[in-house]
């Protein structure tokens, strides 16, 4: 008895976890990783599907490369997971607030930038007494663990604001719409993004003090990458990227840059 | 090896947090936890009901949710603030996080330890006249104890390592230096080539701390459990 | 005192005693619903920020359309539980091969056994995760598998709990029965294999199911890593509706549904191998599961 029912616990489990990691692993597919719990650049909807500015980027770059949009297929890349994802394969691109820099040029291969982001402050829509970094005296400052953007504003801004570090960005909006801090910090698109999905009650304080260039992550060597960057530019000018930021930003109160970044074809 | 020791005051500052935590948490939870056991076997229904429910509802959420709970309900909502300083203020959110949740444990240690009393020593007690709360202080409750000193030591080593939950809300020093499982976290992303080293530090470090609670409690249990 | 809970420690309510506690009952309900009462209020009003009540309906829609659970809570329900069970699966493996190698007549393969059972029972789960979590890019460049890290480090803390339980459990059984088996001419590893473990484990099996509601609880760590479980998934849920505190409690309900389910599973397993229990070894021995090996470890 005891034989057969851990035969049949066993087999319970083993099967669970083999009909979980078979499934849609099919290769006909454009993978592209995003991420999918950022407002206005890549997310989950309750329906299943993806929006956000990087999703938008990414069909028009898909259809470009002469994908059908049937076939593409959003897979969350979260940011840990970025270089690998490429370099194994899980996914053929990532649009996903993904900065280029040389350490991650060792690895992966980008086109773009599409975007130049910065860090920058969220804070409450009527609360005019944070300026910038310098104006955190005594205020409370959120972001999330693991990163270093508070700690770097804590060294060279402002030692006397306090710092408060969440596991995810929708606390620290919680926390920011309630009161309880006063100011969220990481890439100024990222916060609009936020800003948009509460409108009238939380803005982009608009000053941004450091640069970080968006990229499209390609494996690499990757073929495509000058496709990639004719692409960027063709959105530049026919305004596919205007709108890709208006229809999933426009009402944030953060503006578009009036010029488009110049794409690095290193 | 240079990061170990260039981080080393960090790492022992992490430590000492999680030690704090553990200790104020520790004192919350046994006493929490005596009066649950006493609730659970007491005359009156309601609070045995009160008891019944505070248990199974906290031994059943996972930990990181009573913790985050302790900040955006607790905190936040009831308007419950120990400390104008963000770090104090989650330091002690945590520590009644973690009292709250190890209560639940130490109630059903302690409710197990009074099942191990012999019945005449109860019954003893009634006949002298002693009202229920008297048998329990003077003589139910000094037996259990002794009989649970090693699965308490369990449970204050488990409330040890618990501690670096704590992280999701992000507990650290004045100085903004995180708990272990934090600090361990980012000396690995920013030194990657000494992963094995730094987490060699860390597990040993655990390794130090609860090894001497676990010998000390199974030689108290054995010196002084064996009295029946 | 075992069977009916507490009722040794004080007399049979008389008139009075009734009275009394009827009294405590009634001050303890108006004091409970003076205190639910007001969580409810400062749940329905922010303290200070411009934020709506947690009771507003629109932050509750959400969790009774279908959208929702099949896109983000019936996924992270099957995230948590693929990964409870194939850690369930495997810690009972590795804790089977731990116990039986501490038992070992083998010194060495004891001591190592021993030396393997405290070091991953002394190290923090969340720790191990995120060591397993982080070390494979960082060593070899290869693949983070969150899914992986959350699965194993589960494995070997649990693995390592159940290793003791099963010790406990043998160490519980009459030595006639080792006896037995050597006098009839079994070999030590023989002796475990066919006698020792399978009574063990039986007797032990509440024990073990406690430690897999343990398990399937801490697979909620999976969340601080980033493996798409029902904890994020939650919070994937709030990052849409701006629903946070609605969400935790949700998923909080959930946990505590699926968990008291595998309670309920484990004490309907501990009645059916008491009734069933046919060893003589066992029968005496099935209610003396050390409180060291069930609630103390069962964190």
């Amino acid at each position: 008895m005891r034989t057969k029912m851990m035969a049949a616990t066993l087999a319970a489990g083993l099967a669970l976890s083999l009909t979980a990691c078979g499934g849609d692993d099919d290769d006909d597919k454009f993978k592209i990783g995003i991420k999918v719990d950022q407002p206005g650049l890549g997310l989950k909807e309750s329906d299943g599907s993806f929006s956000g500015f990087d999703v938008d980027m990414a069909r028009y770059i898909a259809e470009g490369l002469g994908h059908d949009l049937d076939d593409v297929e959003f897979v969350e890349a979260v940011s840990a997971n970025r270089e690998t994802f490429l370099e194994n394969g899980t996914v053929d691109m990532i649009l996903a607030t993904y900065s280029i820099t040389d350490e991650r040029k060792e690895k992966v291969d980008f086109a773009g930038p599409y975007y130049v982001a910065g860090q920058d402050l969220l804070v409450r829509a009527d609360d005019d007494s944070i300026t910038g970094p310098e104006s955190l005296d005594g205020k409370t400052l959120c972001s999330v663990t693991g990163s270093t953007s508070a700690q770097r504003v804590k060294d060279e801004y402002s030692d006397k604001v306090q710092l408060q570090e969440f596991d995810s960005y929708s606390k620290c909006v919680d926390a920011l719409l309630g009161g309880q801090i006063d100011a969220l910090t990481t890439d100024d698109i990222i916060l609009a993004g936020f800003a948009q999905q509460h409108p009238g009650e939380l803005k982009v304080v608009g000053s941004p003090f450091s640069e970080e260039n968006y990229g499209v992550g390609l494996p690499k060597d990757s073929e495509d990458r000058d496709k990639i960057n004719d692409l960027i530019e063709e959105a530049f000018e026919d305004g596919a990227w205007e709108k890709a930021f208006n229809d999933n930003l426009g009402d944030s109160g953060y503006p578009l840059p009036e010029t488009p970044p110049t794409v690095d074809r290193y | 090896m240079d990061v170990i020791i260039e981080a080393f005051p960090d790492i022992l500052q992490a430590f000492w947090l999680n030690i704090r935590l553990a200790l104020y948490s520790g004192v919350l939870a046994l006493v929490l936890g005596t009066l649950l056991a006493a609730f659970r076997v007491s005359p009156v229904p309601l609070l045995r009901l009160i008891g019944t429910v505070w248990v199974n509802t906290i031994r059943n959420t996972p930990l990181t949710l009573v913790i985050t709970f302790m900040l955006f309900g607790l905190s936040y909502q009831l308007g419950v603030t120990f400390s104008d300083t963000i770090s104090e203020n989650v330091f002690w959110l945590a520590v009644v996080g973690l009292g709250v949740y190890t209560a639940a444990f130490v109630c059903e240690v302690l409710r197990a330890g009074i099942n191990t009393v012999d019945v005449g020593q109860s019954e003893a007690a009634r006949s002298l006249g002693f009202t229920f709360t008297q048998n329990l202080r003077l003589v139910i409750l000094p037996q259990a104890f002794r009989a649970v000193i090693a699965p308490l030591g369990s449970t204050f080593i488990a409330l040890i390592k618990n501690t670096t939950i704590a992280v999701v809300i992000g507990v650290t020093t004045a100085e903004g230096i995180n708990e272990s499982s934090g600090l361990m976290r980012t000396l690995i992303e920013f030194n990657g080539d000494q992963t094995i080293l730094i987490f060699a530090v860390f597990a040993l470090g655990f390794v130090i701390i609860t090894l001497p609670i676990g010998l000390l409690t199974s030689w108290a249990a054995k010196r002084l459990g064996g009295v029946r | 005192m075992k069977s009916a809970s507490g009722s040794v420690l004080y007399d049979v309510p008389g008139p009075r005693a009734r009275a009394r506690n009827m009294v405590l009952n009634v001050i303890g309900a108006v004091l409970i619903a003076a205190a639910g009462w007001y969580v409810y209020d400062k749940f329905a009003q922010d303290p200070k920020g411009p934020q709506t009540s947690q009771w507003d309906p629109e932050k509750w829609k959400p969790f009774l359309e279908g959208d929702t659970w099949d896109n983000f809570l019936l996924p992270g329900i099957e995230g948590t539980l693929k990964a409870a069970a194939l850690a369930a699966v495997l810690a009972m493996a590795f804790g089977t091969l731990c116990a039986v190698g501490r038992m070992s007549t083998i010194r060495p393969v004891a001591w190592i056994a021993a030396a393997v059972i405290e070091f991953f029972r002394a190290v923090p789960l969340l720790i191990m995760m995120i060591f397993l979590w982080l070390a494979p890019t960082k060593l070899f460049g290869a693949d983070a598998n969150v899914f992986l890290a959350v699965v194993l480090a589960l494995m070997f803390y649990n693995g390592a709990v159940i290793a003791e339980v099963i010790r406990a459990g043998v160490q519980a059984l009459p030595r006639g029965q080792r006896e037995a088996g050597a006098a009839i001419g079994l070999t030590n590893a023989q002796v475990m294999r066919l006698i020792l473990l399978p009574q063990a484990l039986r007797a032990m099996l509440p024990a073990i199911v406690a430690q897999l509601v343990v398990l399937l609880k801490d697979s909620a760590l999976g969340y601080i890593i980033g493996y798409a479980e029902l904890l994020r998934q939650g919070n994937n849920i709030a990052t849409n509706n701006g629903n946070l505190v609605p969400a935790l409690l949700v998923i909080a309900a959930i946990f505590i549904v699926m968990n008291l389910a595998l309670t309920g599973l484990a004490n309907w397993i501990e009645r059916r191998t008491r009734r069933r229990g046919r060893t003589a070894a066992t029968v005496g021995h099935a209610d003396v599961v050390p409180p060291a090996a069930g609630t103390g470890a069962a964190l």
